[in-house]
């Protein structure tokens, strides 16, 4: 092709601006496909509360029920196990759970409402498996006599006390989630809705 | 005949098939002294094509739905004309074609393939690498099974170590549900039959026009090129097709053979291809005892498992584990041996690359056990020893003797 005649500063001018133009169209065009896969407006939707009844549930028992696809437990602690829980301060990585993984009204020690029912959604803070119930006192796989109860996360090997608290030292960062949850009776819980909003 | 002949001419003027059948085959000259360990490419192929076959043939039965995915592939195993065959040979083939990729690089590090002019082979090759990795991580999530369910939950939990507030939008986006869901598997379904086998496909191409460009390695890492005939034929090569198409067949065949014997008598290879968990439905509710990757990522696991966390967070092994694949892209350049051949290197290479093998090997042991103990301490030691050969490179390499190459590849 001859260069004669050619205007190479315009040539260059149109050049540039028809590579911004379509680079900017191609960048807005994305913003479809990725919002695409997103979770999607009935997914988002999925996740209403869930009533529980809790009367059947046993002393020093778990129950297990599914809110958000997720599974939450509900354990009956006993007198014992609420009195344990302060010896163990001392080896939790966050014994007054001051990270915001449980809502404001079920902060401190036991991390519940009411004492005795611990609500905990039952994944690991770590990866996200679902860590194993060892009630069982003084497992001497779990630390011997020291051992007050609690879950163990077999992929990983985090653990943690009957309050969903981790202790220091696992490769979990955090306690458990304590989902928002509230109770109707004093033996039917809604897991999903906070204490106190109607 | 004469008819045959007339049609290649007509084609030939429209489309360049002989031109490319010369350029890759009957007239691509490769060193003469191959030996048994450059078999692994032709049958990396062969896998490859094996895989997308199969998995058409799985595509017609299976139906990516969490409530009817691990019934579906109950149903091609049972109830489909030589279902069990085509899932075993999709499914246990993943296995062996990620043995065939492992003992391919390990080929290209012992021969320094890697090295000036093929870097961009290597690259390539990498990206190949992480491609396949990619294919059979959403590939294992489609049976549904425990395995997985969880394996991905772990997985993809990865993204969401991801510090500055990014890491839980980035997983969301990626399942598309707040946990893994019936969304995750069907876009793991359409990733696995479609986006990453082009991609693959496209990365193979480049990886062979790449190899043809510059011409194949060998185990004496002679440039072949430098010496050549009259004709400007390479004294040592010999053209691919039919001298390496028929010796490569050879080695289909007898891995072939192998790969019959797994099917038939062990495709699960004692829990090592298919895992026991894997044959119970998916239950977001419960995690199985004990979860590990399949074998193929078990060195990477176990690397991730053996770093600690920092600042209360597991980014820093998650960190280490992209590492430990990111290493390997830099091989070329992290090596500054003036020999290319394992067989003319001195003793330090060659015992580093042992160490590097054992690692590889323990790790990959150590990440199908439970973590804790002295497991956990053996990682960390192995972890050490994985990331010295890569680190420790560029300076044993300059300071490791070596012996004269030779002009002419040799008949070892």
């Amino acid at each position: 092709m001859s260069k004669e005649g050619v205007d190479l500063g315009r040539r260059r001018f149109l050049t540039a601006t028809t590579t911004v133009v379509g680079g900017a169209g191609v960048a807005v065009a994305c913003v479809p496909f990725i919002s695409y896969m997103m979770p999607s407006a009935r997914a988002r939707a999925a996740g209403a509360p869930v009533e529980v009844d809790i009367s059947k549930l046993e002393q020093g028992k778990k129950m297990t029920i599914e809110w958000r696809k997720k599974p939450v437990w509900i354990i009956r602690r006993t007198e014992k196990n609420l009195s344990d829980l302060a010896t163990l301060d001392a080896g939790m990585a966050d014994p007054d759970s001051t990270a915001p993984q449980q809502p404001a009204y079920t902060k401190g020690r036991e991390r519940a409402i009411k004492p005795e029912y611990m609500v905990v959604v039952g994944l690991c803070t770590h990866l996200g498996c679902s860590p194993t119930f060892r009630p069982d006192l003084g497992a001497p796989d779990l630390g011997g006599a020291d051992w007050k109860g609690g879950f163990f996360c077999p992929c990983h090997g985090s653990r943690f006390d009957l309050s969903g608290r981790v202790y220091a030292g696992a490769p979990a960062p955090t306690n458990l989630v304590v989902p928002p949850h509230k109770y109707v009776t004093d033996t039917v819980i809604i897991i999903g809705e906070d204490q106190g909003v109607a | 005949m004469k008819m045959l002949t007339a049609l290649l001419g007509w084609v030939d003027d429209r489309f360049p098939l002989t031109k490319m059948w010369k350029e890759h085959l009957s007239e691509y000259y490769a060193p003469k002294n191959f030996n048994f360990w450059y078999f692994f490419g032709s049958i990396a192929l062969m896998m490859l094509v094996m895989q997308i076959v199969t998995g058409i043939f799985l595509t017609m039965n299976y139906k990516p739905d969490a409530e009817l995915a691990f019934a579906s592939v109950e149903y091609i195993m049972r109830d489909v004309e030589w279902g069990w065959l085509i899932r075993y040979l999709h499914s246990t083939g993943a296995s062996a074609f990620f043995i065939v990729v492992y003992l391919h690089m390990f080929r290209g590090l012992m021969y320094g393939s890697y090295q000036k002019p093929r870097e961009l082979i290597w690259i390539f090759g990498m990206l190949i690498y992480l491609a396949l990795m990619a294919e059979a991580f959403m590939g294992y999530l489609l049976p549904w099974g425990q395995m997985s369910y969880w394996g991905a939950q772990v997985i993809i939990s990865l993204f969401g170590t991801i510090p500055f507030g990014i890491g839980e939008p980035v997983s969301e986006w990626i399942r598309g549900d707040f946990v893994i869901a019936d969304a995750t598997l069907n876009r793991f379904f359409a990733f696995h039959v479609i986006a990453v086998p082009l991609i693959l496909l496209m990365l193979v191409v480049a990886h062979i026009i790449a190899l043809h460009e510059v011409g194949s390695n060998n185990p004496d890492g002679v440039d072949i090129k430098k010496n050549k005939d009259a004709n400007g034929i390479p004294l040592d090569g010999i053209p691919f097709h039919p001298y390496y198409s028929v010796k490569d067949i050879v080695g289909i065949i007898v891995f072939l053979i192998f790969f019959a014997v797994v099917i038939f008598f062990i495709p699960d290879l004692w829990g090592w291809f298919l895992e026991k968990d894997n044959f119970i439905p998916a239950d977001p509710l419960k995690t199985p005892e004990h979860i590990v990757p399949l074998w193929y990522f078990t060195p990477f696991y176990a690397i991730l498992r053996a770093v600690p966390p920092l600042l209360s967070s597991q980014f820093p092994g998650v960190l280490a584990m992209a590492m430990a694949i990111v290493v390997l892209f830099l091989v070329p350049w992290l090596d500054r041996s003036p020999v290319r051949s394992i067989r003319y290197r001195g003793a330090i290479y060659k015992i580093a690359l042992a160490i590097f093998v054992v690692s590889f090997l323990v790790l990959g042991w150590l990440g199908t056990q439970p973590a804790g103990g002295i497991y956990l301490t053996l990682s960390r030691i192995f972890s050490v020893t994985y990331f010295g050969f890569f680190i420790l490179m560029p300076w044993y390499t300059m300071i490791d003797k070596t012996k004269p190459v030779p002009e002419r590849v040799t008949d070892k």
